[in-house]
């Protein structure tokens, strides 16, 4: 550290600093001058847009789902698709993704299906978490993408320790974590970043600034300007991008993926975007923020966005886009209710997983509690059909082929 | 066959277990160079590199969430909190996900690589902030494994056992006996049974129970005991979580008795699931009630130390409470 000397006093507050943001799409699909279109395929930019389309069906679907009672608890990822489905197609499908519960694309865009999807939902046997977790608590091992858990904030310095791992295993990969504007005023954000920059580890910080910590504004959240800054806090590569430009995102985070894998640096990136649904079926947003500021974003949708500029450039039309559409809504409503008539987990997944293996007061908790169900079978949802499986050890084979 | 002390014999597992697998890390604070404060991690920078052994930031909630993402990577973190009394704003990445990860994830990914070594406990006039004994918070936990060792021996075998169990544990080291205990410690390569207590003494008139520490104070109380012609059998947990019921409750069968010591306070502690436990499996054998032998229900005193731990002189109080009930 160089220490330069003054003999009068300058106190600093950061507004010497301002960050822009890295913005290349307008709302109408059309490049910004000065700005330059990614080396992107047609095929991956139609890749990019599905998963975006998909997880916009799925989520109202889904929602609409939840409304009609056939659904405990759902969240959507509206609005913030270009973000989230961005920054997955910026990255090699390796890599690993840490997210808090909103980034439903990225596991769409991994190739998730919608029936996995559904199983986890329902909770249902075929779920690879075993119905432990509420709905949108997804994890997929084979796509890289780290089971959701609820608590905030506590997979960021997770995902500083995995890329630590990654970069003593030398194959190239990096870890993405996603964490809201709000989580990142937890202490585990400060811990994650400090760490990450002191032991030069190969992780992208991607910070969703979507107004919104469910009621709380981020004008109640922090006082400065946005997370980005705290990177110079941290001697940390960051950037700022425009959270509903797809093409943007991908850039931004295609280059600090650059920067971690090949330099061993961190990167903190900031999607400036907007939540256009509620925080989750249980929230109402109509008790805390105007319907015009809503009108306001859902004209920076960033599908259309999207689609409008893979339409200029030929790879997307309108025919497809309703053909799209109506095959991902007829397959979601059937894959629900498959989902939906198969049977939950056995009795046994109450205990298993707990440790590697079964332990004996494990055991013996799980005996008496099937002794008490046999007494009172009409007692409990599932009644005395719980015990029929005792014979089948049915969690050996569940999980992710 | 080595004479060693507790820091010793832990710095030799660390040694071996760093060895033998190149996925085994250690870090926390001031573990590098300077080998960490009690110098439990002594040359191992400069035996593994500081890619291995390494100085993390002072932030607990971070070591261990560093320490929960590396472990499910595939790597063996072997991560210290300086001080057990320091570990609670690591509190949240220990519960919420170092004792879920494998049960909420329906086993796609485990952390069942990482052991959390931390000192703790009294004895060394370290006031409330330097002398703690958490294990009750941790052993409320299902998915944690709690492990303690009473000597250079046992610290070096339950630590190997530890490091290369498929669950993560949490390994509580006396660092009253860090250089106070001192013993034969076989060079090689051995594990300890986790999940075993140890019969350290047999005995047919009343059983001891403890871990840690406090078996040093245990067993000079029953050899007061002894000279009274009170035959104690003295029981060594060191696995609390999970612990060996079986173990203690055929030593009660026989000696019908039975006294259960921590550092601890007395309220939520864990002589009181042990004596839950014990009530419940071997009540038509109990010839006095069970009796609990901790700390006050106070903060961690500094001056009066000596008066709030539950020294040898208490539980021999007890012991003869007990046989005399």
């Amino acid at each position: 550290m160089m220490t330069q000397y003054v003999h009068q006093p300058a106190f600093m507050t950061g507004d010497e600093f301002s960050i822009e943001t890295f913005s290349l799409l307008n709302p109408d699909g059309e490049l910004y001058p000065g700005g330059e279109e990614p080396a992107l395929t047609r095929d991956h930019a139609r890749r990019l847009y599905q998963a975006m389309l998909a997880t916009r069906i799925l989520d109202e679907r889904m929602m609409a789902a939840q409304r009609q009672g056939r659904l405990s608890f759902y969240m959507q990822c509206t609005g913030e698709e270009a973000a989230v489905v961005g920054a997955a197609a910026a990255l090699d499908d390796a890599d690993m993704i840490m997210a808090q519960y909103r980034e439903q694309g990225a596991l769409m865009y991994r190739g998730f299906s919608i029936d996995e999807f559904m199983n986890q939902l329902f909770g249902n046997e075929l779920d690879y978490g075993k119905g432990r977790q509420m709905p949108i608590h997804y994890g997929s091992r084979k796509l890289h993408y780290m089971t959701i858990s609820s608590p905030l904030a506590t997979q960021i310095p997770q995902a500083t320790g995995y890329a630590y791992g990654q970069k003593l295993a030398g194959e190239g990969h990096c870890t993405l974590t996603f964490f809201g504007e709000g989580a990142a005023s937890e202490g585990d954000f400060h811990a994650a970043l400090n760490m990450a920059a002191v032991h030069q580890v190969p992780v992208i910080f991607f910070c969703r600034n979507n107004g919104y910590a469910i009621s709380t504004p981020s004008t109640e959240q922090f006082a400065a300007d946005g997370i980005a800054p705290r990177a110079f806090g941290y001697h940390m590569h960051v950037i700022r991008v425009d959270g509903n430009d797809a093409l943007a995102v991908y850039e931004a985070t295609r280059q600090a993926r650059k920067i971690a894998v090949e330099q061993n640096q961190p990167v903190l990136i900031e999607a400036m975007s907007y939540r256009l649904a509620a925080h989750s079926s249980s929230d109402d947003p109509s008790g805390y923020r105007a319907k015009s500021e809503e009108e306001a974003w859902r004209a920076k949708d960033p599908l259309l966005r999207m689609q409008r500029w893979l339409a200029k450039k030929g790879w997307w039309s309108d025919e497809e886009e309703a053909a799209q559409q109506e095959s991902l809504r007829r397959e979601v409503l059937e894959t629900m209710k498959r989902a939906e008539k198969r049977p939950p987990p056995p009795l046994e997944s109450l205990i298993s997983d707990v440790y590697a293996d079964v332990t004996p007061a494990l055991q013996h908790q799980l005996d008496q509690l099937k002794r008490h169900i046999r007494r009172y079978p009409d007692a409990y949802p599932r009644g005395a059909k719980s015990l029929d499986l005792t014979l089948s050890s049915a969690t050996d084979t569940q999980g992710e082929a | 066959m080595a004479t060693m002390n507790m820091l010793q014999a832990i710095n030799n597992a660390l040694d071996i277990a760093m060895a033998e697998d190149e996925k085994v890390i250690c870090f926390g604070e001031d573990v590098g160079i300077f080998g960490g404060v009690f110098r439990a991690t002594s040359h191992l920078q400069e035996k593994y590199g500081k890619a291995r052994c390494f100085n993390t930031p002072l932030v607990e909630q971070g070591i261990i969430g560093f320490a929960n993402g590396l472990a499910a990577q595939g790597s063996v973190p072997v991560a210290e909190i300086q001080f057990a009394d320091y570990i609670f704003p690591a509190f949240d990445q220990i519960v919420n996900e170092t004792a879920k990860f494998r049960y909420r994830s329906g086993d796609l990914f485990n952390v069942g690589g990482l052991t959390i070594r931390t000192p703790y406990g009294g004895g060394i006039s370290g006031g409330l902030y330097h002398s703690q004994s958490p294990e009750a918070y941790f052993i409320h936990t299902p998915g944690l494994k709690v492990v303690v060792p009473r000597n250079p021996y046992q610290a070096k075998g339950l630590l190997l056992a530890a490091i290369r169990d498929p669950d993560p544990v949490l390994f509580l080291e006396p660092k009253r006996l860090y250089r106070a205990a001192v013993g034969e410690v076989p060079d090689e390569d051995y594990q300890l049974p986790i999940g075993e207590a140890e019969v350290i003494k047999e005995g047919t008139d009343i059983t001891l129970v403890g871990w840690g520490a406090q078996m040093e104070v245990i067993s000079k109380a029953a050899e007061l005991a002894e000279e009274q012609g009170i035959a104690c059998e003295v029981i060594d947990l060191r696995s609390l979580l999970p612990w060996d019921v079986d173990t203690v409750a055929e030593s009660v069968f026989k000696t019908g008795r039975m006294i259960v010591s921590h550092e601890a306070p007395l309220t939520g502690g864990f002589a009181g699931e042990i004596a839950a436990t014990i009530q419940e499996r071997c009540f038509l054998y109990l010839e006095s009630p069970i009796t609990r032998v901790t700390g006050l229900d106070t903060p961690f005193p500094l001056v009066l130390e000596k008066e709030y731990l539950p020294d040898h002189l208490k539980i021999f109080e007890a012991i003869r409470e007990s046989v005399n009930f």
